[in-house]
């Protein structure tokens, strides 16, 4: 059994009977089983997905209907609830928190008979960009086990790179999706803000982020984007994209577009390996016929600063709500008043979550906020302007989805400022909700690189388009694992 | 001067479902954490979902206070923990970054006093917290989360109250205005609270919280204000501070948190994008908009004669001028307020009465009539409301069974009428000098009769009788 195909190749093999959904998924498990020791994608594997493909098969043999995703083997990041199943979001916070609902995306798959092979590991609470601040342990790289697969969606792309799924749901608040995508050789995308309802998704930066797919083919994710964008009642923030087929003339190409290169982010810091490739993914693109020239957005520059004031002050209030109190773990209440019994309670977070959250009670405190999170919001509404003129002259943005290659284990963290500048080419689009998107672009000394392309909002369509061209212009090697 | 300024929380208790789920708005029936859903209970990765019916009700009270109502409004979150808090903060609104609450300035007019609103904000009330045990050392807390996400308008006033008796009078008030728009029922235990500020010439200003009712309220204001004077007397300074209000012991008491240095981090809540309150919907809202109580009071003047005293005391009450236009006709309409405001208003004191009573609006219009046909004497209508309330029977019905019905045949009133004028004959020559006194004889026979002779008959036939 094959499990090197992408999503739309598994469902044309499904529905035509040519392979067994209950043998590509038994194959996946053992698969699973074989490799994750080593790599660490999952928190959870279900099991209990063997006879939900049997079914599917079933129903595939006797003609019945079946949802367009004909048992689709996906893995889910663990800060999306799906209804009795454990959400952790890799904290010990929530360790044994059972989520008692479906998140909007999780029941949209449901109904086109998706399969949750299971929940995969993330930075905690979603803050990092490596996986290592997961409380049960980071995953690693498959193409090298020494290091990081990025994050904070590491597990997710891990899983989708090694062949433990087909496709996977992350989430990206300053490139959690890209990131790793890049840093596994996945494609990952970030939606334009509120293309897809975030009900359910656990939140950690609420005003800036989006769930996005990882999955192998710039195709997968325009099919996965048809199956779970659009407006959810649940989710006040979600925009409507007038059900909007996305795979429809995705072959459309680029000749004619106009890109702008961003010179903020091929500048200083940038890894000369990964300068090269992004010359060659330009050379490529003109060769494909678009024009590419240079565009400076100044604020770039403040950018990571401002996405930190942003997030951590955010984080602070969308994480007081865990204080142990309504769910949680074993902790008895005898001998305390609220106040000591809440911030001993919370002293499980972890040591990432806990440094957001204490500069998320600073910056925007009375006293600090003119200084810190009002002057945050200013670079975010001035860079928003800076993008939105430089989309009157172009059609897309190109810059490299990081500026260095996926480093060792352990490299950076204890360096939490440097590791923040790693975020410098993806914070953009998270801060003025424009879509962007990761695509695998090259290889260099058996480390991915990935090249990230950006459009104005509610072009997500275009900017699939382009992503696909470009996608098709290269050819990587397999992963060696 | 005295000066104070109040703080009202009033619950949107008219309305279907809880302001950002849609768990029920009425939590008061349910077992406690029954009325709950992830979103209410801040269950991770639930989201806020907008009643958008709460700021059309919002907005009307705004309008229906004379505040000025922005184009378009925003929430922001403020940052506490606290127990009763299932997200650790509380969405609401604030105008510190532009105007962007529900209402902004107004005004409302008590007496010939004009009482400045400062702003008007849509929020959600919190769970509420329940004491068990003995002392404090085995004292626990339970936490019922079912009134959590109730729709909330919190109405701020500048400090333009000077007596306690204002702040009463002003209450009475907008408590009549807010049930008269249909938004709320103020009366629910709960659904109205109020917080003051109380300052004394020359002192600082003291917040007073914890207030159960509004006639407490007048109580802790006139002790504040004692207590401030009694400092003020003695050069002793009056601290800026929170005093909570013992409804025990009826006294203010300095509360020893340290409300007053939290820091609330307000910012905008990013779930809810900012909600756009166009001008035509604010039109709508407005044609919408149910009479006020003063043209209601005004009309019951000019166009059906009601003494202004029984106009003011019906305009006021929404059920029973509800009451009133769903019953009066033309003609009986001065009959029918009379019924409502010197009978009906006692015996339905209660919401319990209110509630169990049978009465209908076709009860009260065919008791009227009957009263001013002459089918029942005023007096005996009081008996048949009350069996009307009882039973529900129909007023016809209930006027034979009961035997109610005035005794109009005159063979039958002029037997009673000879048996009186030769009992009292005493009385009768007296109203033969003295023709007034002829009302003694009319009441006799009232009473021979259980009030149920016809006035006017009794009164033709006893002077026809004794022959004056």
């Amino acid at each position: 059994m094959n499990l090197k195909i992408s999503a739309l190749e598994f469902i044309e093999e499904a529905k035509n009977g040519n392979i067994s959904v209950e043998e590509f998924v038994s194959t996946t498990l053992e698969r699973i089983n074989s490799v994750d020791d080593k790599l660490h994608a999952f928190l959870s594997v279900n099991d209990n997905v063997i006879e939900q493909a049997h079914n599917i098969d079933k129903k595939i043999k006797s003609g019945e209907k079946v949802g367009d995703c004909f048992g689709m083997p996906i893995s889910i990041k663990d800060n999306m609830c799906i209804k009795d199943t454990k959400t952790t979001c890799a904290s010990k916070m929530l360790e044994n928190f059972v989520a008692p609902y479906d998140a909007t995306v999780i029941s949209k798959l449901k109904k086109q008979d998706a399969i949750f092979i299971g929940k995969v590991n993330m930075d905690e609470f979603a803050m990092g960009l490596t996986t290592e601040f997961s409380a049960f342990g980071p995953s690693k790289n498959p193409w090298n086990i020494e290091h990081v697969p990025g994050g904070s969606s590491g597990g997710s792309a891990v899983s989708v790179s090694s062949y433990e799924c087909i496709a996977s749901l992350g989430s990206d608040t300053g490139g959690s999706v890209r990131n790793p995508a890049s840093f596994c050789s996945t494609v990952g995308y970030k939606p334009t803000y509120g293309l897809i309802s975030r009900f359910g998704l656990i939140s950690y930066a609420n005003s800036i982020e989006q769930i996005g797919p990882l999955t192998r083919t710039v195709k997968d994710t325009a099919f996965m984007l048809n199956l779970i964008a659009g407006v959810d009642p649940n989710d006040n923030t979600t925009v409507n994209n007038n059900n909007e087929n996305y795979l429809e003339n995705i072959d459309s190409g680029i000749e004619g577009k106009k890109i702008g290169i961003i010179t903020e982010m091929v500048g200083d810091g940038i890894d000369p390996e990964v300068m090269t490739a992004t010359k060659e993914a330009i050379s490529k693109l003109e060769g494909l016929g678009a024009t590419c020239e240079e565009v400076s957005l100044e604020m770039v520059k403040y950018s990571v600063a401002a996405y930190y004031t942003i997030t951590a002050t955010e984080a602070g209030s969308n994480l007081a709500r865990y204080d142990n109190l309504r769910y949680g773990y074993e902790m008895p209440v005898e001998g305390y008043e609220f106040n000591s019994y809440i911030s001993k309670a919370r002293k499980k977070f972890g040591p990432e979550v806990t440094r957001r959250m204490i500069i998320g009670g600073f910056v925007p405190s009375a006293g600090h906020a003119g200084k810190y999170f009002l002057k945050a919001m200013k670079v975010k509404s001035k860079l928003t302007k800076e993008i939105n003129e430089a989309f009157k002259k172009f059609d897309l943005l190109i810059a490299p989805t990081v500026p260095i290659l996926p480093f060792k284990i352990g490299e950076k963290i204890d360096d939490p400022v440097s590791l923040f500048l790693v975020d410098i080419n993806t914070v953009t689009a998270n801060l003025t909700g424009k879509p962007a998107i990761s695509i695998p672009f090259k290889i260099v000394n058996g480390l991915p690189i990935g090249i990230q392309l950006m459009a104005n909002s509610m072009n997500d369509k275009m900017l699939l388009q382009a992503a696909h061209a470009l996608e098709k212009s290269v050819t990587l090697p397999e992963v060696p694992i | 001067m005295t000066k104070i300024g109040l703080e009202i929380h009033c619950q949107l208790t008219n309305l279907e479902s809880k302001l950002f789920c849609s768990c029920k708005a009425n939590y008061r029936e349910f077992e406690p954490n029954e009325n709950i859903c992830p979103v209410c209970a801040g269950m991770p990765g639930s989201l806020p979902r907008l009643n958008q019916e709460a700021v059309k009700k919002a907005t009307i009270i705004s309008m229906a206070l004379n505040c000025s109502t922005p184009e378009k409004i925003a929430f922001f979150r403020k940052n506490y923990f606290y127990p009763d808090l299932p997200k650790n903060f509380q969405i609401t609104q604030l105008n510190i970054y532009g105007d962007t609450s529900v209402g902004g300035s107004g005004i409302i007019t008590v007496g010939d006093k004009k009482i400045r609103i400062t702003r008007i904000q849509l929020e959600e009330d919190p769970g509420r917290l329940i004491y068990e045990g003995s002392s404090s050392k085995n004292q626990i807390t339970l936490v019922d989360y079912n009134r959590a996400g109730t729709p909330l308008v919190e109405i701020v006033t500048e400090p333009d109250f000077e007596t306690p008796k204002e702040v009463r009078d002003f209450l009475n008030i907008l408590s009549d205005l807010l049930k008269n728009l249909g938004v709320a029922d103020p009366s629910l235990e709960g659904a109205m609270r109020a917080d003051a500020n109380v300052s004394i010439e020359g002192g600082n200003k003291v917040e007073i919280k914890n207030i159960g009712s509004f006639h407490d309220l007048e109580k802790a204001a006139h002790f504040e204000i004692t207590r401030q004077e009694s400092l003020h007397d003695r050069d002793i300074a009056i601290v800026q501070e929170t005093r909570h209000w013992d409804d025990r012991r009826k006294i203010t008491v300095s509360s020893r948190s340290k409300e007053e240095d939290l820091d609330y981090r307000y910012f905008l809540e990013g779930d809810i994008p900012w909600v756009k309150i166009n001008p035509e919907i604010k039109t709508e809202l407005k044609s919408k908009m149910p009479e006020s109580i003063s043209s209601k009071k005004e009309r019951y003047v000019t166009k059906y004669q009601i003494p202004e005293q029984v106009a003011d005391v019906l305009s006021s009450d929404k059920f029973y001028s509800d009451l009133f236009e769903e019953s009066h006709s033309e003609s009986n309409a001065k009959e029918v307020a009379n019924i409502i405001t010197t009978e009906l208003m006692g015996l339905e004191d209660t919401r319990e009465k209110r509630e169990s009573s049978k009465l209908t609006a076709t009860h009260l219009k065919d008791l009227a009539d009957a009263i001013q046909s002459g089918k029942v004497s005023r007096n005996s209508s009081k008996n048949a409301l009350h069996e009307i309330l009882k039973t529900g029977k129909t007023v016809s019905q209930i006027i034979s069974e009961l035997d109610l019905g005035n005794v109009s045949d005159e063979s039958e009133l002029l037997k009673i009428i000879e048996k009186i004028i030769s009992d009292e004959s005493e009385a009768v020559d007296q109203a033969k000098s003295n023709p007034q006194t002829i009302n003694y004889l009319v009441g006799k026979v009232m009473q021979a009769t259980k009030g149920k002779a016809d006035p006017t008959l009794t009164l033709n036939l006893l002077k026809k009788q004794i022959g004056i």
